[in-house]
């Protein structure tokens, strides 16, 4: 029989636990030449900013072991152009839509917030609080649990109730922990995790760096174990708050890991650009595995890895 | 028409010169081609840490096998090292056909092609299909070296007249192809340019187009990360049809441009002017 792919995220029912990574799918369109996006869990939008932004100059990636590194910083159309363009065209396709939403102060943050959670079909909104690329490095809200907290705080005051907010987090802290805690006290129903890690390349042959922006996120199977220890932290922490995992996802066994690390869902990213259906792809995959594993339902696999193994399965080890 | 992803076979690789071409079996991208698009190769195999595609220029496509795709490639890296150690009957993971096609003339008009090292390998589908609409073809090819000129022969046999340029004047006359543009304009009487060149070739191609007064396609070459428009990672400032610069993305809006809309002085910039800029323009236009 094949195992129940329902997915939860905070009181939103979803078809499954497969979502696309904010940055990694635009806002679903280009996808949908492939597919039906109606597969997909939900599509998590790329960044919407108040204002268009032309983001970082080129070259903006740059290949490197396992993954790779990105400074587009946040271009994108602007919330006006998205709400009038992207979203109608996301919801008229039956997908359930989180909107990403990234700011440079608190204010900008809560305005956001008020109008993308007042149009209809959205089905969440992850607040982007650990964007590497953007200029003002002093405002990565995600370093510090005091700036994430005033923001999620505002975002969820000026939510609609029924919206819930995610904050999206970033690994490259001391613990994040203490993090994801400010967060949720703040008001955040769900955490999703992990944003790219800072790095760098240079180039040995121009002998300067590679991206035009000289540093940048590092995604791709290379971030992934950095993304399974923050999901288990923080799922160890906290165990009822709904994680969304990411980082380095590219076939149905990541994604299992994430989910028994602890996140409920999992988007996926930079393997979208290797595959434009790796995301059917993997929730092929992941329902095999479960189904293999005897696992009716995905919500039987959340967190699954913190239990303590069965008595008679240790006694055997002994034997 | 939609791309579609395809496990092609490898028919033939072979050396050409400084460069590999090479036919893969690949339907559903052949009957789809149209000459401009591009396709994406998955390269190191199943188990590769090299997450990225490479973006091709297709060369040619034939209806053989039900569809192959002629790639035309330059050996830059581990990715295209890997591609071309492929042998016959290899598989090859394929997206495509990408991109926009070069636009066509509705009359028979002069065209004039220009392309510099491998950028010629996309010219030679679209002789084709400007002569099957009566057009006449002239090309100027040109590269560093005589072997890097791609496909001279083939331009001899297809163009009105053919002009080769190379930077140390070992093949045709010495210079680039820039050098021969404006002559050439003139004694082909072009009423159109296209070009598939380096960025810096493009942009004196678009200048001198420009001071004749006619357009010029220009098919660019940035670096891709995903090649279906979803990573933002190839664009370039190019002025839209209500004035305004947007920095738009050469793999789905591209690759090719008119030359005249393209800012190639502020590749690689963001213009202060740009829709989104820091401090610069910050709403769309219109009511």
């Amino acid at each position: 029989m094949s195992p129940d792919m329902r997915a939860r995220l905070a009181h939103v029912e979803l078809a499954n636990p497969v979502l696309t990574a904010s940055g990694c799918a635009a806002f679903g369109r280009e996808l949908s030449q492939f597919f039906d996006v109606s597969r997909l869990g939900a599509v998590v939008t790329k960044s919407v900013t108040l204002a268009p932004r032309a983001g970082r100059p080129t070259p903006r990636v740059a290949e490197t072991p396992s993954g790779m590194l990105n400074s587009v910083g946040l271009q994108g159309p602007g919330v006006e152009a998205f709400l009038r363009r992207d979203l109608p065209w996301l919801t008229a396709h039956g997908v359930p839509v989180v909107v990403s939403i990234a700011g440079s102060s608190v204010a900008e943050y809560a305005e956001l917030a008020r109008r993308v959670s007042a149009e209809s079909g959205v089905a969440a909104v992850e607040v982007n609080l650990s964007c590497p690329n953007v200029e003002d490095r002093g405002r990565r809200f995600a370093s510090d649990a005091g700036a994430a907290s005033d923001v999620v705080s505002a975002v969820r005051t000026h939510c609609r109730f029924d919206v819930p907010v995610f904050a999206k987090l970033s690994a490259d802290v001391t613990d994040v922990v203490p993090i994801a805690k400010a967060c949720v006290d703040a008001g955040a129903e769900g955490l999703s995790m992990i944003n790219t890690i800072l790095g760098m390349a240079v180039d040995v042959d121009t002998m300067r760096p590679s991206l035009a922006g000289g540093t940048g996120g590092l995604s791709g199977p290379a971030v992934r174990p950095v993304a399974v220890r923050c999901i288990w932290q923080v799922y160890a922490a906290l165990p009822g708050v709904p994680i969304i995992g990411m980082g380095g996802v590219a076939t149905g066994r990541d994604a299992l890991e994430l989910i028994l690390a602890g996140a409920c869902v999992v988007s996926v990213g930079t393997a979208i650009f290797h595959d434009p259906y790796a995301c059917i792809r993997i929730l092929r995959e992941l329902e095999e595995l479960l189904e293999q594993r005897g696992v009716e339902r995905l919500s039987d696999a959340i967190g699954l890895a913190h239990r303590a193994l069965p008595r008679h399965r240790t006694e055997e080890n002994h034997l | 028409m939609a791309p579609v992803q395809v496990t092609g076979t490898v028919l033939t690789i072979r050396q050409v010169d400084a460069y590999h071409a090479m036919t893969v079996v690949a339907p559903g991208i052949a009957e789809r081609f149209k000459a401009g698009h591009f396709t994406a190769v998955a390269v190191g195999g199943a188990e590769t840490s090299m997450l990225l595609r490479r973006c091709l220029s297709i060369h040619d496509v034939k209806p053989d096998y039900g569809g192959t795709v002629e790639l035309v490639f330059s050996v830059q890296g581990r990715g295209t090292a890997w591609l071309a150690d492929r042998r016959v009957r290899d598989s090859l993971d394929l997206v495509g056909p990408l991109g926009r096609p070069f636009p066509l003339p509705r009359d028979p008009v002069h065209c004039l092609l220009v392309g510099s090292g491998y950028g010629s390998a996309p010219l030679f589908p679209l002789a084709d299909a400007l002569q099957a609409r009566g057009c006449r073809v002239d090309f100027i090819l040109g590269a560093p070296s005589a072997d890097r000129v791609f496909g001279a022969l083939r331009a001899r046999r297809m163009g009105e007249t053919t002009t080769l340029t190379t930077d140390d004047g070992s093949l045709g006359m010495r210079g680039s192809v820039t050098d021969m543009l404006p002559h050439v304009i003139a004694d082909s009487q072009a009423d159109v340019v296209y070009a598939c060149a380096p960025m810096a070739v493009l942009r004196s191609v678009a200048a001198v187009a420009a001071r004749h007064g006619i357009p010029a396609m220009v098919s660019v070459e940035e670096a891709m990360a995903c090649g279906i428009g979803v990573c933002m990672s190839c664009v370039l400032p190019v002025v839209g049809d209500d004035g305004i610069t947007r920095l738009v993305r050469s793999c789905v809006d591209g690759p090719v441009f008119r030359g005249e809309r393209v800012r190639f002085d502020d590749v690689g910039t963001i213009p202060f002017d740009a829709l989104g800029a820091p401090g610069g323009r910050l709403a769309e236009a219109g009511p």
